[in-house]
């Protein structure tokens, strides 16, 4: 049995003894066939002795149980680590940020506690996953919609603490921002509840979400100070139609019009749904067409004569490049617009948003689909199924073996610098970021566009392939640790990461001597001053193993 | 008739027969439809359209069908339940394991049990 470092062997056997009793035998994991189960799959590390492993695994069924384990954890300084369905891949899965950490597994507590049709949220336990409450809502055939991210198998708990996006209206996207009031078992094991649920018998603990005094609930997101055990959520009416349409725009400029234009629509809630934006000559797909490009639906590659033009370009310009997409009529960049709405409102958004974009010289447009809601099993299988509010895995196409793609990886972590919204930003991060990657050694991309989860920013997410090849890996993270610090120079910082480069991400937030991390340590060794919670995670360590920032 | 027509009367066929049994049978909910029955099911049917199908199942959008039909063009079922060859041992290898971007499952997640009946379910027409 592996101990966790800083704890004796007879107080970890005690401590195991004491979470069998409380979760009863068959939920402590301590084999090492069993424990082997919370590797991260997508580990950088896979093959060296830095992998972050679990030394145990703990699996409560409620609130009172994690209560119980928390409180022995303190009592032996066992180093616990809480995940909800553990498929965090890319951003490190199950595996604890602090190497030998006792997994807290919480998907034995997968219940959905309510669903209400008519005030349109929900509330549910860590353990439930999009699959689940999808599922639920569909048996009692409510009309609702659940925002969900491409990988459907994830927790709403865990993807809105993580802070992860979806597809449906802006409202609803940022799932962190989506939900509503939350139950959390602090470490000393105390229960509180945020929002209107910290009053006894509250009506609207899932319709408003501050109560009263300061608003905590941000603090229990990428970060260690509690175990949410409960989580409300606002969930999406179901549309009357669904209507999207693509612009075309024929210049390399014309993106930065491109942008500008789509974002005042978006914050006119003209346009309400995700935009995707994409290059016809650049070979870049939307994010809604990746699966279906990597299940053979792309379109024929580039001719010989765009493949030498693309790959002699500077970041995906030069005079020829554009003359030659001019001379064969093929866009420069593509931006499709979602409406989710009554079927006239829809149509006369559109319309608008037309009008709007005719201010690009060359603009065309094509409207996609126009469907009335809900789906037809039919057009349930054609669509891109998370901008209905459908989970799914089709977005594990990528990296997978597929036609074209006959080496698969091991996996993928996700580089996902915030950028402005704007045109100038895009062009301005497509430079730097192909210059960094020349100069750290690994393959440039031609042009890369970024998503627009966001309502005011940009993110890019771009994919490193993690390896069975123990020196490709290396060499992946080394440059992964300069892309970041490349980026913070340039004022671009991460949204989210895995645990292997938390502390690196951490440390470019680092306005007035990293001031902001200095007061997450501080209220860490207030409320966890045994460190025994998920140390480490997001960069903020207990005192006990602590580092000067770097 | 179509594909999609045939797939569509199949879906509907399992629909009705899931209402109907409904009271009396135990229904485990599949991923794109309400539920599925186990009535008339070989065992392990209805773990492996839980846990399974999402991304081993048949249409679009199934990684998992996609990648075993890049391996095998065609000399192997790219659908696991209509292979013949698969031993328990190896589902179970994989499922714990996993493969490529297919990741581990834990027993949170899909029991010892859960797992045993997804063996029994695609080694079912295998030859003795």
């Amino acid at each position: 049995m592996k101990i966790p470092p800083g704890v004796s062997a007879s107080d970890f056997a005690a401590a195991v003894k004491e979470f069998e009793d409380v979760v009863g035998k068959e939920w402590v994991f301590t084999s090492d066939e069993d424990v082997a189960l919370y590797r991260d799959p997508y580990s950088p590390f896979l093959g060296e002795p830095d992998e972050l492993v679990a030394s145990a695994a703990v699996a409560p069924d409620g609130a009172e149980q994690v209560q119980a384990v928390v409180r022995i954890a303190n009592k032996y300084k066992i180093p616990i680590y809480p995940v909800s369905t553990g498929k965090n891949l890319g951003y490190g899965g199950a595996a604890p940020v602090f190497s030998g950490s006792v997994v807290l597994d919480l998907k034995r507590m997968n219940r959905i506690l309510e669903v209400n049709e008519e005030s349109a949220y929900a509330l549910v336990e860590p353990g439930v996953s999009y699959f689940d409450l999808y599922r639920y809502i569909q048996e009692k055939g409510l009309r609702l919609w659940v925002d969900v991210p491409d990988p459907g198998w994830g927790s709403p708990v865990g993807n809105a603490l993580d802070r992860g996006g979806g597809y449906l209206m802006a409202q609803y996207r940022n799932h962190f921002d989506s939900h509503c009031g939350m139950e959390v078992v602090l470490a000393n094991g105390e229960i509180i509840r945020t929002g209107m649920g910290a009053m006894p018998g509250a009506k609207t603990w899932q319709e408003y979400k501050t109560g009263f005094g300061p608003w905590v609930d941000g603090i229990f997101s990428q970060s260690n100070f509690g175990v949410v055990t409960k989580m409300g959520f606002w969930l999406m009416p179901e549309p009357e139609a669904y209507l999207s349409g693509t612009v075309y725009v024929p210049r390399h400029a014309d993106l930065i019009p491109l942008v500008r234009i789509l974002t005042h629509l978006e914050n006119t809630r003209v346009t309400n749904g995700m935009p995707d934006l994409g290059s016809p000559l650049l070979y870049i797909p939307m994010i809604q067409e990746i699966d279906v490009w990597n299940e053979g639906g792309a379109p024929p590659p580039p001719d010989a004569e765009l493949a030498e033009l693309m790959a002699k370009s500077d970041a995906g310009f030069s005079p020829e490049l554009e003359a030659y997409a001019l001379r064969k009529g093929i866009s420069y960049w593509s931006c499709k617009l979602s409406f989710y709405g009554p079927p006239k409102a829809n149509e006369a958004n559109w319309e608008f948003a037309k009008e709007k974009f005719l201010a690009i010289p060359g603009a065309k447009f094509v409207e996609n689909e126009n469907y009335k809601l809900p789906l037809t099993p039919e057009q349930r299988e054609k669509v891109h199924k998370p901008q209905f509010g459908i989970p799914s895995l089709a977005m594990f196409s990528i990296g997978a073996r597929t036609a074209t793609n006959p080496n698969p990886t091991n996996g993928h972590m996700w580089f996902s610098p915030i950028i402005p919204r704007t045109g100038e930003a895009i062009f301005e991060a497509n430079r730097v970021f192909n210059e960094a990657a020349k100069e750290f050694g690994i393959p440039a991309l031609a042009f890369s566009l970024p998503s627009c989860y966001w309502e005011r920013a940009f993110i890019f997410i771009f994919a490193f392939p993690v390896t069975r090849d123990v020196e490709t890996n290396k060499k992946n993270r080394a440059a992964f640790k300069k892309l970041v610090q490349r980026a913070a120079e340039h004022g671009w910082g991460e949204y989210r990461t895995a645990p292997a480069y938390q502390d690196t991400i951490m440390s470019t937030y680092a306005y007035n001597n990293h001031s902001l991390l200095r007061f997450q340590e501080t209220l860490k060794d207030a409320v966890d001053p045994n460190g025994i919670l998920s140390a480490g995670r997001y960069g903020i360590w207990p005192k006990h193993l602590r580092k000067e920032p770097a | 008739m179509s594909k999609v027509a045939i797939r569509l009367a199949i879906a509907a066929a399992v629909l009705l027969g899931a209402r109907a049994a409904a009271a009396q049978e135990k229904v485990t909910p599949s991923w794109t439809v309400a539920t599925v029955s186990g009535q008339g099911q070989p065992k392990g049917y209805v773990e492996y359209q839980k846990y399974c199908v999402v991304c081993h199942g048949e249409g679009a959008g199934r990684p998992g069908t996609l990648a075993l039909q890049a391996k095998y063009k065609g000399a192997l079922p790219a659908l696991l339940d209509k292979r013949t060859d698969l031993t328990p041992a190896l589902i179970k290898m994989y499922v714990r394991n996993g493969i490529t971007v297919m990741p581990t499952f834990r027993k949170t997640e899909i029991s010892d049990a859960e797992l045993d009946a997804i063996a029994v379910y695609l080694t079912r027409n295998n030859k003795p």
